[in-house]
Formats: structure tokens, C-alpha cells, sequence
């Protein structure tokens, strides 16, 4: 055992003169965290919307005044008039407004008559989000103004209140989890895999082929070294992600000590599949290669930015084996729900297997000789 | 006296290509034994064999009296190997290199400090022990390799083109580094090298490897000898070389190496 302490020792020295190292591994996740939390996280305002109005009666007045109150309240809409409707759907074309409200001529005499009144919302579905954005709003509106200006005294159909267990969680904070597996897998990557290769092309892996140093010992001694390079890692953001993110009590001792219990295993994990992956490779392109490829298979699947309930089957596949899937919620748990170990021990479970099974099978894989 | 290396027979292929066919030596104990022969005719792969780095496809080594396949841990407690390439770990410093490979040797912590002291100071690198391998020179690298393939202190000593790559007074320098540290301890040496006048003035006994084949053996004065039609006195070993290997440039394709990628992060 003697041997794997000295292998760490001399990736440890070696870290300790390279401290970029840790920055570089934690600079891609924070910035992820920090545009993709931003840039998703709030809602959907001045969304640019038409108003073709072929009626000018008072009900038409009423939508209009109804969305002309969204649009000085939520700010989700910018109103645009217009008179001609070929001109609202040709600048709905290229791109100037986001929708056309049109009011047709008829609309309060059939409001007036109870004749079925109905706008219509013509969208540009090109882009889904905004498209969705844009008939939530609309119909909102239009509802309240079905809506009757006197409450009925007798409340037929069933009501629904929502309470929330927890408090709200912007979307910075729902993707932090993700950036902390993130950064632990970049740690892997370069303090680990990009490292090994590279040594090994450079011919050091001779050097300790020619000791009496055994396969294992090798193996673990280079697994231990990436899992303590990868929890400082994984550490230091969780630290200042939680902070920028404004998770409450960030630096809570008892969920610091858990979150570094799922830092360690996840470290661990996530190293003995680079070494399973990385064992026979010895072209210094392969693990940049794969860096992009590992980072979208592992990353995505693993819930860390969308509900995996919305995935398709065949991802559902590779998110279940996906060790960032079992990470990324035990985060999660920790994090956003202040959890104790019964809501992580599955995912604790299926990590340690994992890393049991894929540094087996990279000890077995490995070659002893040249 | 007994020998520190036995080889019979050996082979080596790489799918069709046979590497090293059927060689067999014996090296002395105490021997100084260089190991000559062209670029590409089985140099390197022979020593790799011995070393346990390449597992031999038929014949035997022995080496200590262990057999290199049965008994490879235990060849390797008792080898030094100094690699073609620079295998020292830039970023550490010289002393941290020779600690790692002391640890790794498994030397006892009583000894360790004490010998690498006493290498530092035969390889003339004591004030150089804490600087990092990656600001001294290549002679300088090259005797930090020597002592850390002592530290464990070996029976046999493995140098493959140590002097490769080095200018004149740096080579000159090694040469006396190995000859002295030869002197001070219980060593036997293999060594390959391209500078024949080195060789001929360092080695007890050369072999001439040519196409995976030993093609000559013998002290460099009967190698001398065995030149028909020449005074032994006008000879040099440059001239043994040629006549048992031949004129022809020994021009051949290689696998390209992993170090040529310019995608490695250099150091």
C-alpha cells in the first residue's frame, strides 16, 4: 500500500505547484451556473405583441385595457397597434412582433348577444417557449375578463390551493446541484485524465512500470490522487455557488459535511469511470475528445438543467446508469431540501457500486506492460 | 563468477514483424556490457524485455537469477532502468523525484535521506536538489535519471541511450559519473549506446545487434581483431560496427508515438 501513497504523493506535489488547475476546473461550471441560472431562470418579459383591433366596441375597448395592464404590471407584453392585419402577420413573419391579437369586427355584438365571442392569438411557434409564454398571458386575460364582476354566493366546482413545502428556489439554485457534479467531472477530467495520458505519452508511466509497484496499487494510487484533486473542487464551489446562487446558510456545517460525504463518493465515482474509459487510451487527442462528448451524455441526461419526467425513453436509459443522475439529486436533496441521509442513500448506494465496479474493471483492463 | 543476465533464445514479435529473433547472452556479474547495433534492429525491445516493461513471445531472461516472466516483482526490486526518454517528473524537484521513486522502491525510511544524499552528491546535483527538473539542462536531467535509478540501490543497471541528445561535455560527464559510481558499487551495467568511441573505451564486453540479431560478441579489442585484412591498432570500433551491420540505411516506417501529438499539454 506503501506504493499507491507514493503515487499519490507525487500527483499531490505536483497539484500543489499547479494551483490554475482547481481554478480552471471551477471556471466553466460557475459561469454555466451563473448564465444559464440567469438567463433561464426569469420569466419571459416584453414579449412583443400586436393588437388588431376590427371592432372598436366596448368589449374590444376592455381587452385592450386588460392588456394594456399586463404590460404595465408584469411587463410580459409590449403593445403594438395596428390597423392593418396583412401588416401585424407580415411583421409577425419577419420577426418584429411576437404575436398578433386580432379582435374581429363582430366581437361585441357577439359579446353583447352571448354569440360565442372569440380573438385570435396568431403566434410565431417557431419558438415554443415564447409561444407558450404568449397564450398563458393572452388567455389569462381573456379569462378574467369572463370572469363575473360580482362573486356567485354558492361555488359550484371544486377549488384547488397550492402550498409549496419549500421556500421558492430560483433556477440559479435548481441548476447548482448540476454545477457541482460539473466540476467535480472537470477536475476528473483535466487534473485526472488529460494528466494520465499525457504522462503516459511522455513516457513517466515507464518510469513506474519498472518499479515493483502492482497493478492495484497503480490504479488506486491514481484514483485516490483524481478523487482528492476532485473534492477540493467540488468543495470550493460548493462554497461560492451557494453564495452566488443565494442558497440559505450556506455554509450550514452539518450540510457541509454531508454535501462532502456525496462530493468524496461522486469524485470517486466519477474518476474510476475516466480511468475505465481512459486505461488503454494513449493519444493525448482521445480524453479532449471525449471531454466534449462525456460532458453532453453525462451532464444533461442527469436532470441537472430539466425534469428527466420529460425525457424520452431511450434517454430515460442513459439517465438511470448515469452516475451524474444519482449525484445531481443527492445534491439536489442536500441543497434545495436541507435533507437527511434516508432521502440520499439510494443515490450514495448506487454511486459506491458504481465506482466499485468500474475501478474492477479499469484494474483489470489495465496493462502491466507496455 | 557468476552471471547477472541470461538470456536464451529470446524472441519478440509484433504481428508479423519479429522485433528480436532467437538472441541469447550471458552478462557477467561486475560486467560493464554495451549493446550495439542500427536505429530499429531490436535494441530497445531486448532491454524492455529484460526489464519487464515487453513480455517476451518465446525464450527465457534471467536476470538476478530471476526469470523476467515468473519472477518479474522480483527483477524489479533488484533492476535500475534509466529509459530512452526522459521519464523524470518536471514540476517535482530533483530531491522529490529520487523520494517518490525511493518510496516506490519501498527503501526504508532510515536509509532513504542518507542515499539520496550520496547520489546527489555522485551525480554532482546537491545544489541543484531543490530546484525543479524543468529549469536544468539535459545533461543535468539525464544524471537526475541515473540517480533515481539507483536509489534502491540495484544489482544490475539498465541505461538505454543515456548519453542520446547530450553535447560533448555533458556526455563526457555522465560517462565519468557511471564509471565512478561503477567503481564505488557492487554493479553490474548493460548499456546501449550510439557514440562508439564511448563504448570502446567504458565496456568490458559488446554485442552487435542487427535485425533482431545478435550478429557479433566479444571485448572490444577481439572484436577489433575479427576484422580480416586490418591492424587490430587501426581499427576502431566504428569500423566493427559497419562491417557487421553493413552500409545500408536502415530506413523503416514506425508507429507514430502518443509524445508527437500536439495536443499534449507540454512541460
Amino acid at each position: 500500500m506503501h506504493r499507491t501513497w507514493a503515487i499519490v504523493e507525487r500527483e499531490m506535489r505536483r497539484f500543489s505547484k499547479s494551483p490554475m488547475m482547481i481554478v480552471m476546473s471551477m471556471i466553466f461550471p460557475l459561469m454555466q451556473l451563473v448564465v444559464l441560472g440567469y438567463a433561464f431562470g426569469g420569466n419571459v418579459k416584453h414579449l412583443k405583441l400586436a393588437i388588431v383591433d376590427q371592432d372598436h366596441g366596448v368589449p374590444a375597448v376592455k381587452v385592450r385595457e386588460l392588456a394594456s395592464a399586463v404590460s404595465s404590471g408584469a411587463r410580459t407584453v409590449d403593445l403594438l397597434d395596428y390597423t392593418d392585419s396583412g401588416q401585424a402577420l407580415t411583421d409577425l413573419r419577419n420577426g418584429v412582433v411576437n404575436g398578433v391579437l386580432t379582435i374581429p369586427p363582430d366581437f361585441s355584438r357577439r359579446v353583447l348577444t352571448n354569440n360565442a365571442p372569440r380573438v385570435a392569438l396568431i403566434s410565431d411557434n417557431t419558438d415554443t417557449f415564447v409561444s407558450a409564454s404568449l397564450g398563458a398571458t393572452v388567455g389569462g386575460f381573456i379569462s378574467q375578463m369572463n370572469a363575473p364582476e360580482t362573486p356567485v354566493r354558492v361555488v359550484g366546482g371544486a377549488g384547488l390551493d397550492i402550498v409549496e413545502v419549500y421556500p421558492y428556489v430560483p433556477y440559479i439554485q435548481y441548476l447548482l446541484p448540476g454545477s457541482i457534479t460539473m466540476s467535480i467531472f472537470m477536475m476528473v477530467m483535466i487534473g485526472g485524465g488529460i494528466i494520465f495520458i499525457d504522462d503516459k505519452a511522455r513516457g513517466l508511466h515507464e518510469g513506474y512500470l519498472v518499479t515493483p509497484i502492482t497493478k492495484l496499487e497503480l490504479v488506486a494510487g491514481f484514483n485516490i490522487s483524481g478523487t482528492i484533486k476532485a473534492v477540493l473542487a467540488g468543495a470550493a464551489i460548493t462554497v461560492i455557488g451557494s453564495i452566488i446562487a443565494g442558497v440559505p446558510s450556506p455554509l450550514d456545517p452539518v450540510r457541509l459535511l454531508r454535501m462532502m460525504l456525496v462530493i468524496s463518493i461522486t469524485a470517486f465515482a466519477l474518476i474510476s469511470l475516466m480511468f475505465l474509459l481512459m486505461v488503454r487510451v494513449s493519444d493525448p487527442l482521445m480524453p479532449r475528445m471525449m471531454f466534449g462528448l462525456l460532458n453532453t451524455v453525462l451532464y444533461f441526461p442527469s436532470g441537472a438543467v430539466y425534469p428527466q419526467q420529460g425525457f424520452p425513453n431511450w434517454m430515460h436509459v442513459i439517465a438511470v446508469v448515469d452516475p451524474f443522475t444519482y449525484s445531481v439529486h443527492a445534491f439536489k436533496s442536500l441543497l434545495l431540501k436541507n435533507t437527511g441521509f434516508s432521502a440520499i442513500a439510494g443515490d450514495v448506494a448506487y454511486l459506491l457500486v458504481f465506482s466499485v465496479i468500474a475501478m474492477t474493471a479499469a484494474t483489470a483492463l489495465f496493462k502491466r506492460t507496455l | 563468477m557468476s552471471n547477472a543476465i541470461e538470456v536464451r533464445e529470446i524472441v519478440k514479435k509484433f504481428g508479423d514483424f519479429t522485433a528480436v529473433n532467437g538472441v541469447s547472452f550471458d552478462v557477467k556479474d561486475g560486467e560493464i556490457f554495451g549493446l550495439l547495433g542500427p536505429n530499429g534492429a531490436g535494441k530497445s525491445t531486448l532491454i524492455r524485455m529484460m526489464v519487464t516493461l515487453l513480455p517476451p513471445t518465446s525464450g527465457t531472461a534471467t536476470i538476478n537469477g530471476f526469470d523476467v516472466t515468473k519472477k518479474a516483482d522480483d527483477v524489479r526490486r533488484s533492476i535500475g532502468v534509466i529509459p530512452q526518454a526522459m521519464t523524470s517528473d518536471l514540476e517535482l524537484s530533483v530531491y522529490e523525484n529520487l523520494l517518490i521513486f525511493a518510496k516506490l522502491y519501498g527503501v526504508p525510511r532510515e536509509t532513504r535521506t542518507k542515499l539520496i544524499a550520496e547520489l546527489l552528491e555522485a551525480v554532482e546535483l546537491t545544489q541543484w536538489a531543490d530546484k525543479p527538473v524543468k529549469n536544468l539542462s539535459g545533461g543535468m536531467r539525464r544524471r537526475v535519471e541515473i540517480a533515481r535509478g539507483l536509489v534502491h540501490e540495484p544489482r544490475v543497471f539498465f541505461l538505454d541511450e543515456p548519453t542520446t541528445g547530450l553535447d560533448p561535455v555533458s556526455r563526457t560527464a555522465v560517462w565519468g559519473m557511471l564509471r565512478r559510481i561503477k567503481s564505488q558499487r557492487d554493479l553490474t551495467v548493460l548499456i546501449t549506446t550510439h557514440y562508439m568511441d564511448e563504448a570502446d573505451k567504458l565496456c568490458d564486453r559488446i554485442a552487435i545487434v542487427d535485425h533482431g540479431k545478435l550478429v557479433a560478441l566479444d571485448s572490444p579489442d577481439a572484436l577489433k581483431a575479427s576484422i580480416p585484412g586490418r591492424d587490430p591498432a587501426t581499427v576502431t570500433l566504428d569500423d566493427v560496427f559497419v562491417h557487421y551491420t553493413g552500409r545500408d540505411l536502415r530506413d523503416a516506417l514506425q508507429e507514430p508515438s502518443a509524445a508527437d501529438s500536439p495536443f499534449m499539454i507540454r512541460r
